[in-house]
C-alpha cells in the first residue's frame, strides 16, 4: 500500500508540478481570475449596490447567498449526523443524567479566570458577527467564536456547567432557527416580489434606501448563520469527548 | 504582500505537515497540526484574505485542534505509524 | 544576499512559490490519506489536502501592491456621498471572490472533520482500534469477533 501510494502520489504530483508552469505568476494584478468581469465587478460596485465596505461580507451574504445558504445546512448536517453517529440511541433517558457528574474538581485558578473570560470572549463574538459588515468577521467566525466559549467553559468548568446554560435540545433547537432565519429570509423576498434571497425586494419594510435594505438583510443572515455554527460547534466538542453520553467528559 | 514572508512561512508549513505525519503519538501530532493551522492563519493575513485568516484563527487552530485531542483521548494515543 | 542570486530568487522562483508548495502539500496529504494506517493520521492529512487547495484559491486571488478587501474609510465615505462615480481602483483591493468561497469552505471542513471523527470514535468503539490493518483482520470471516 506504501508503494501504490508513493507511486500514485509521484504521478499526480509530476503532472501538477507540470501544470504550475501554465499559471499566472503569484500575484499578478491582470491573471484571469483577478481580471475577470465578476470580481472587478465586486470589487467596484458592491458599494455602490449595497453600502458595504468589506467586500467579503457582502460576496458572502449577497450575491453568494445561495451558496452561504447551503453551506450553512451542510453545517447542520454535519452536526445532525454526529449526533446520529455517536449517541447510544434506545438507552432509557433516565439513564442518561441531564447534568450529573461531578463538578469543581478542577484547579479554582483555572475556574475562576474561565468565568472571567467567558462574558469578554462573549461580547467580542457578538461584536465580530455586528460589526463584520466593516471589518473582518461576520456570522461564521463570530458563531465560532461563541461555540468556542462554550467549549471553553466545558473544558475548564466541565460539560454539566456548559450544558446548564446552553442545553442538549437548545443547541439542536438554535442550529436548526438559523437555518429556519437564512431560509425565512429568502422566503420572505419571495413574498414581497423579488427572486429567493434577492434583499432589494425587502426595501418596503426595511428602513432607509434599497442599498440599506440589503445591508441591513445581511446582517439579519449572518445572525442566522452565527445560530447554526455556534450550536453545531458545541454539539461537535461535547460528543466528540465524551463519545456521545455527554457525561464525563475531558 | 511580503514575499521573503511567504517563503518562510510556506517552507515551516512543509515542515509542520511532515511532522504531523511522521510523528507517533497522536497527541504531538494533533498539536502540531494545531501550529500548522495556525502557520497557514499566518499566511492568510499577509496575503491579504484577513476574513479568511481570521476563520483559520478561529476554527483552524482553535476548535479542530480541540476536538482532535478528545478523539485522542476517547480512542488510543499510540500510532503505528 | 548575492545579487545574482536575489535576482534569481525574484524571477524563477517567487513568482511560481506558491503553486508549487500547494501541490507539495497536496501530495503529503494524498500520501497520508493513501498510505497511513491509522486512521486519525489519515484525518490529518485530509485537512492538509484541504489547507493546500485553499491555499491554491486564495494564491489565485492575491495581488501584488493590493491591500485586504475591505474599503478604506475615505473611499467609502466618497463612493456614498457620490454614489455612481465609480473611481474605486480595482488593484487596490485583493480580490474578494476566492475568499469567500474558502470561508465557508474552512467552516464546513471543521464540521466534516468532526464527523469523520465521530466514525473514528465509533469504529473504535465496536472494533477496539482505529488501525486500519487490525480493523480489516477483525472484518475477516475466519477472525474472531
Amino acid at each position: 500500500m506504501k508503494l501504490f501510494g508513493l507511486i500514485a502520489v509521484i504521478i499526480v504530483g509530476a503532472l501538477l508540478l507540470s501544470a504550475t508552469g501554465d499559471f499566472p505568476d503569484f500575484g499578478d494584478p491582470q491573471s484571469p481570475a483577478s481580471a475577470s468581469p465578476l470580481s472587478t465587478h465586486y470589487i467596484e460596485g458592491s458599494v455602490y449596490e449595497t453600502k458595504v465596505p468589506n467586500l467579503v461580507t457582502a460576496v458572502l451574504a449577497d450575491y453568494r447567498g445561495f451558496d452561504t445558504m447551503f453551506e450553512t445546512v451542510v453545517i447542520f448536517v454535519a452536526g445532525i449526523g454526529i449526533i446520529a453517529v455517536l449517541r447510544a440511541f434506545g438507552t432509557p433517558a433516565a439513564e442518561l443524567p441531564e447534568g450529573g457528574g461531578e463538578e469543581g474538581d478542577d484547579d479554582l485558578i483555572i475556574r475562576t479566570t474561565c468565568n472571567l473570560v467567558f462574558p469578554v470572549i462573549q461580547v467580542f463574538a457578538l461584536y465580530v458577527v455586528a460589526h463584520g459588515h466593516h471589518s473582518p468577521g461576520g456570522g461564521f467566525q463570530g458563531g465560532v467564536m461563541l461555540g468556542a466559549s462554550y467549549i471553553l467553559l466545558a473544558l475548564s468548568c466541565g460539560l454539566p456547567a456548559a450544558k446548564r446554560r446552553l442545553g442538549e435540545r437548545q443547541t439542536i433547537v438554535l442550529a436548526a432557527i438559523g437555518v429556519i432565519v437564512f431560509a425565512g429570509w429568502g422566503v420572505a423576498c419571495v413574498l414581497f416580489g423579488g427572486n429567493f434571497l434577492d434583499y432589494a425586494a425587502l426595501d418596503p419594510i426595511i428602513p432607509g434606501d434599497v442599498q440599506m435594505a440589503r445591508s441591513h438583510s445581511m446582517l439579519g443572515v449572518e445572525i442566522g448563520v452565527a445560530f447554526t455554527v455556534t450550536a453545531i460547534m458545541f454539539v461537535i466538542y461535547a460528543n466528540l469527548s465524551t463519545r456521545g453520553r455527554l457525561r464525563d467528559g475531558l | 504582500m511580503i514575499w521573503q514572508f511567504d517563503i518562510i512561512i510556506l517552507i515551516f508549513m512543509v515542515v509542520t505537515a511532515v511532522i504531523a505525519l511522521r510523528v507517533k503519538d497522536l497527541l504531538a501530532a494533533s498539536m502540531v497540526f494545531g501550529i500548522y493551522s495556525f502557520l497557514i492563519c499566518l499566511l492568510w493575513a499577509e496575503m491579504g484574505a484577513v476574513d479568511v485568516a481570521f476563520t483559520e484563527a478561529t476554527v483552524g487552530a482553535g476548535v479542530s485542534t480541540v476536538i482532535m485531542v478528545a478523539t485522542v483521548f476517547s480512542t488510543r494515543r499510540r500510532s503505528k505509524d | 544576499m548575492e545579487p545574482a542570486l536575489a535576482s534569481f530568487l525574484q524571477e524563477q522562483i517567487v513568482p511560481k512559490f506558491n503553486y508549487w508548495v500547494y501541490v507539495v502539500l497536496m501530495m503529503i496529504g494524498l500520501y497520508a490519506m493513501i498510505a497511513k494506517n491509522n486512521l486519525i493520521k489519515k484525518l490529518i492529512g485530509m485537512s492538509i489536502f484541504q489547507t493546500a487547495i485553499i491555499l491554491f484559491y486564495v494564491s489565485v486571488g492575491a495581488k501584488d501592491g493590493a491591500g485586504i478587501p475591505i474599503l478604506d474609510h475615505h473611499t467609502y465615505e466618497h463612493a456614498l456621498e457620490h454614489p455612481g462615480d465609480e473611481h474605486i481602483d480595482r488593484d487596490g483591493y485583493a480580490n474578494p471572490l476566492p475568499h469567500v468561497l474558502m470561508l465557508t469552505a474552512i467552516v464546513v471542513g471543521v464540521s466534516t472533520l468532526g464527523l469523520a471523527l465521530a466514525i473514528a470514535q465509533r469504529i473504535f468503539t465496536s472494533f477496539g482500534s482505529i488501525e486500519e490493518d487490525e480493523i480489516l483482520e477483525k472484518l475477516q470471516p475466519g477472525g474472531h469477533d
